[in-house]
C-alpha cells in the first residue's frame, strides 16, 4: 500500500493559522480537531491496520511563516509484519518558516514482533523557526518480542544540523537489548526542541532520562523505560511548556 | 600502508589520554547493567554497531579529506547530543592531536580540540594510511579501551576479556569496511546510529561527585 | 619565512617539517612557563596536606595554580577549596581511569591539558603544582609534565621505607620524610630514616617535616623558592 499526507498551515492574519492544504488517504487520514483559533491542531486517524510490510507512507508538514500547528495522533501506529515484503517506510518530512511553530507529539509507534520499519524524519526549520519533535518508540507489543525497526532522524535549524540520529532495535540490530543501547528498556522516547534562543541546561530525570542542550540553539530530551508508560512520564512535562520565549 | 604504523596509532599505550575514558562503561556497571563478561559483551556490541559505526566513519572521511574536518566536526556535534559527551570526545581528540603531532606532521586543519573520530582520521592521513586502517583503527579502539575500563572496574578476568576482544575483532573489520565505504559521503548522510542510554549514562556520570573515569 | 614558524594555507597538503623536533603548530609561549612541581607519594603520606600548605605559605609570593589528581576526581580539589588555600579557578581535577600512576607519567596528556587550560585561563603563573594520586613507591613523574619533583613519605609507613627505596625515593629530587611528630609513637628511628635515605639518594636532598608543627613546610617552601630564584637569575643571564 503507497500513501500520502500533506498539511499545508498558513497564518491567517488574524493571529490565528488556517490549513491551506489538508489531505490524507488511509492509511494516513488527518482530521483537523480543536478550536478553530490560534493554533490549529491535526490529528492522524488511521484508517486501516498497519503499516505492514512493503507500505509506502509519506507525510508532509509545512508551516508558514507565523502558523502554528500541533499533529497529533488519535492511537499508537502500529507496525505489522503482514506478508513477506520488503520493509515497510514512512517519511516524515516538515519544514517551519521564520516565525512559524510545529509541534509533533504523535502516540508511540509499536514494532510488533516480526515488523520490518523504517522511519524517516526530516525537519528543517529555517532561523526563527521553532519545532518540538517527539518521538516515542515501543519495542514489541505487551509480553512479545520486538519487530525490526530502524529511525533515522535530521533535524536542522538555520541551515545548520542539529540533531542528526538513527535508532535500529529488534531481532536484527545486534546489541541493541545491551547495555549501551536499550538495556532493558522497551521504551524510548526524544523530544528535540529547536528554535531562536532555545536552551537548556543539562539534566537528569531519574535513572533513564536526561536532558540535553545539543551544540546549536536546540536541546534534547531523551527517556528510557521498561515501557512506554516510564517513557510518557518522563516527556510528557516538556511537551507542555511554553516554546516560544515571551 | 604500514601495518606497524596501523599498530602504533591502534596501540592502547598511544599517550592520548584514553586510560582515563571508559567508553560509558563506568554510569552502566553503576546502574547495574553491567556486571560480568556478558555484559560487557553486550554493551560492547550495542557500542560497536552505534558510536563504533560513527566514529569509524568519521574517522574514515576525515581520513580521506582532511580538509573536511570542520564540517565532520560539526557532523560529530550533531550526532552527540550529549554534552558530557562531546566534552569528553574533544578531550580526547586534544590529546591525540598532541600524541600525533609529536609523530607526524599533522594537518592543522582540526584545529585544537576536534571530535576524536576526527584527530584520530587526521592522524591516520599524516602517518601515510588509508580511510579503511582509520576506521579500524577506530573501532578497535572504541573495544579495547572499554574493556580495560572493564576489567578495572569490575576485575573481570582478564584472559576472558580479551577472549571477549578476539570474538569482536571480526566485527570491527566489517564495521569498518562499512563506515570505509561510506567515507565520501556527505555529512549528513554519514552514519548516525545512536545509543540513548550511553547518552543518558554520560549525563549521570557528569553529575556524580566521585568517578573513577573522565567518561 | 622561518621554516619552523609558517602559516600553513587550507589547501595544503599533510607535508613534513624540515625541524622534525619543532612543532610549528603550538602556540608559542609569550614568556617562560610556569615551573612545574610533581609531588607523589603513598596513600596518607600527606601529599595533600603538603599541597595546602605550600599554597599558605607560596600563594602570596607567587602566581600559583594546582592540578590533583586523585582517584577520586574531585576528593582532593574539594580538600583545597575546604581549606580556603586557593580559589577554586587555581585548582584543576584530572580523572586517572583508576591508575594514577599512568596519568603522571605513561600518559600525561590530561595532566597536559590541565597545566595549558591554567595557563590559558589565569595568564602567565610561576609554580604549578601537580600532585599525583596516592600510589606506590615505583610512582614517578614523567620529566614530560614536570620539571621537579618531590616524593612524599611518613614515619608512620615504618623506618625502612628509604632503605626499601623504589624509584620514587631514589630519584625525586626532593625526597619529604613527614609526620616526624609520630616518629615516637610508632617508633621509627629518624636518624635511621636519614642515613638510609643518604645512601639510596647519594647527593639529593631529603628533609623532615611536620605539618603537625610547622604549617607552612618551611624547608619544602625554601627548596621551591630555591628553584625559582634559579630559574629568575637564568632567564636574566640568558
Amino acid at each position: 500500500m503507497r500513501a500520502e499526507a500533506r498539511v499545508v498551515a498558513e497564518a491567517d492574519g488574524r493571529g490565528g493559522t488556517r490549513l491551506a492544504v489538508l489531505r490524507g488517504e488511509s492509511p494516513l487520514l488527518l482530521r483537523q480537531t480543536g478550536p478553530r483559533s490560534g493554533t490549529a491542531t491535526v490529528h492522524l486517524v488511521g484508517g486501516a491496520a498497519g503499516p505492514l510490510r512493503g507500505d509506502e507512507l509519506r507525510l508532509d508538514i509545512t508551516v508558514g511563516p507565523g502558523a502554528a500547528l500541533d499533529m497529533l495522533s488519535v492511537a499508537a501506529q502500529l507496525a505489522l509484519p503482514g506478508r513477506a515484503a520488503p520493509a515497510s517506510r514512512m517519511t516524515v518530512t516538515a519544514s517551519v518558516a521564520d516565525g512559524g511553530v510545529l509541534r509533533w507529539m504523535p502516540e508511540p509507534l509499536i514494532a510488533a514482533a516480526g515488523s520490518d520499519h523504517i522511519v524517516e524524519t526530516r525537519v528543517t526549520v529555517e532561523a526563527g523557526g521553532t519545532v518540538l519533535w517527539r518521538d516515542d518508540l515501543v519495542c514489541g507489543r505487551h509480553g512479545e518480542d520486538s519487530g525490526d525497526v530502524h529511525t533515522d532522524v535530521i533535524i536542522g535549524y538555520a541551515g545548520t544540523t542539529v540533531y542528526r540520529h538513527e535508532l535500529t532495535a529488534g531481532p536484527r540490530a545486534p546489541g541493541w537489548s545491551g547495555a549501551a543501547v536499550l538495556g532493558e528498556g522497551r521504551a524510548v522516547g526524544t523530544i528535540v526542541v529547536a528554535g531562536p534562543g532555545v536552551s537548556a541546561t543539562a539534566g537528569v530525570m531519574g535513572a533513564d532520562a536526561a536532558v540535553m542542550p545539543l551544540a546549536g540553539p536546540a536541546y534534547l530530551v531523551t527517556a528510557v523505560g521498561a515501557d512506554s508508560r516510564r517513557v510518557k512520564d518522563a516527556l510528557d512535562p516538556y511537551c507542555s511548556r511554553a516554546l516560544v520565549a515571551a | 600502508m604500514s601495518l606497524a604504523t596501523l599498530l602504533l596509532l591502534a596501540d592502547g599505550r598511544l599517550p592520548s589520554g584514553g586510560h582515563a575514558h571508559s567508553g560509558g562503561l563506568e554510569p552502566q556497571i553503576s546502574a547495574g547493567r553491567v556486571r560480568d563478561v556478558t555484559g560487557l559483551e553486550g554493551f560492547l556490541h550495542g557500542k560497536l554497531a552505534t558510536s563504533g559505526l560513527v566514529a569509524a566513519a568519521f574517522a574514515a572521511a576525515t581520513c580521506a579529506d582532511v580538509r573536511r574536518c570542520g564540517e565532520l566536526d560539526a557532523g560529530m556535534d550533531a550526532r552527540t547530543p550529549s554534552p558530557a559527551l562531546r566534552k569528553a570526545s574533544r578531550a580526547q581528540g586534544r590529546a591525540l592531536l598532541r600524541a600525533g603531532r609529536a609523530m607526524w606532521p599533522v594537518s592543522p586543519h582540526t584545529g585544537r580540540e576536534p571530535h576524536q573520530p576526527v584527530a584520530l582520521g587526521a592522524l591516520a592521513a599524516a602517518a601515510g594510511l588509508q580511510p579503511l586502517e582509520a576506521a579500524v583503527a577506530a573501532a578497535h579502539g572504541v573495544t579495547t579501551g572499554t574493556a580495560s575500563a572493564g576489567v578495572r572496574l569490575l576485575g573481570l578476568d582478564p584472559y576472558a576479556v580479551h577472549a571477549l576482544l578476539a570474538r569482536l575483532a571480526p566485527v570491527c573489520d566489517r564495521i569498518a569496511a562499512q563506515a570505509a565505504d561510506r567515507c565520501g559521503d556527505a555529512v549528513d548522510d554519514l552514519p548516525a546510529a545512536g545509543a540513548p542510554l550511553l547518552d543518558i549514562g554520560a549525563e549521570h556520570h557528569a553529575t556524580w561527585e566521585v568517578r573513577l573515569f573522565a567518561s | 619565512m622561518h621554516p619552523e614558524l609558517h602559516e600553513h594555507g587550507p589547501e595544503e597538503v599533510p607535508h613534513t617539517h624540515p625541524d622534525p623536533g619543532v612543532d610549528p603548530h603550538e602556540p608559542l609561549h609569550a614568556g617562560p612557563r610556569a615551573l612545574r612541581i610533581g609531588i607523589g607519594g603513598p596513600v596518607g603520606s600527606g601529599k595533600t596536606a603538603l599541597v595546602a600548605a605550600l599554597c599558605r605559605a607560596l600563594g602570596e609570593e607567587l602566581r600559583l595554580a594546582v592540578v590533583t589528581n586523585d582517584i577520586y576526581t574531585t576528593e582532593d580539589a574539594d580538600f583545597l577549596l575546604r581549606n580556603g588555600v586557593l580559589p577554586a579557578e587555581r585548582i584543576r581535577a584530572v580523572e586517572t581511569g583508576c591508575c594514577p600512576h599512568t596519568a603522571i607519567r605513561d600518559d600525561i596528556s590530561a595532566n597536559l591539558d590541565a597545566v595549558e587550560d591554567l595557563e590559558a585561563t589565569l595568564g602567565p603563573l610561576d609554580l604549578v603544582l601537580v600532585e599525583s594520586g596516592g600510589d606506590n613507591l615505583t610512582a614517578t613523574f614523567s620529566k614530560g609534565l614536570i620539571d621537579q619533583q618531590i616524593f612524599v613519605v611518613d614515619v608512620s609507613g615504618g623506618d625502612k621505607v628509604p632503605r626499601k627505596g623504589g624509584p620514587g625515593v631514589t630519584t625525586a629530587d626532593l625526597l619529604v620524610i613527614n609526620k616526624t611528630d609520630l616518629a615516637p609513637m610508632v617508633g621509627a628511628d629518624l636518624a635511621v630514616m636519614d642515613r638510609d635515605a643518604k645512601a639510596r639518594r647519594h647527593e639529593l636532598p631529603t628533609v623532615f617535616l611536620s605539618l603537625a608543627e610547622d604549617k607552612a613546610a618551611t624547608p619544602v617552601a625554601d627548596w621551591i623558592r630555591g628553584l625559582i630564584a634559579a630559574r629568575t637569575d637564568a632567564a636574566v643571564v640568558s
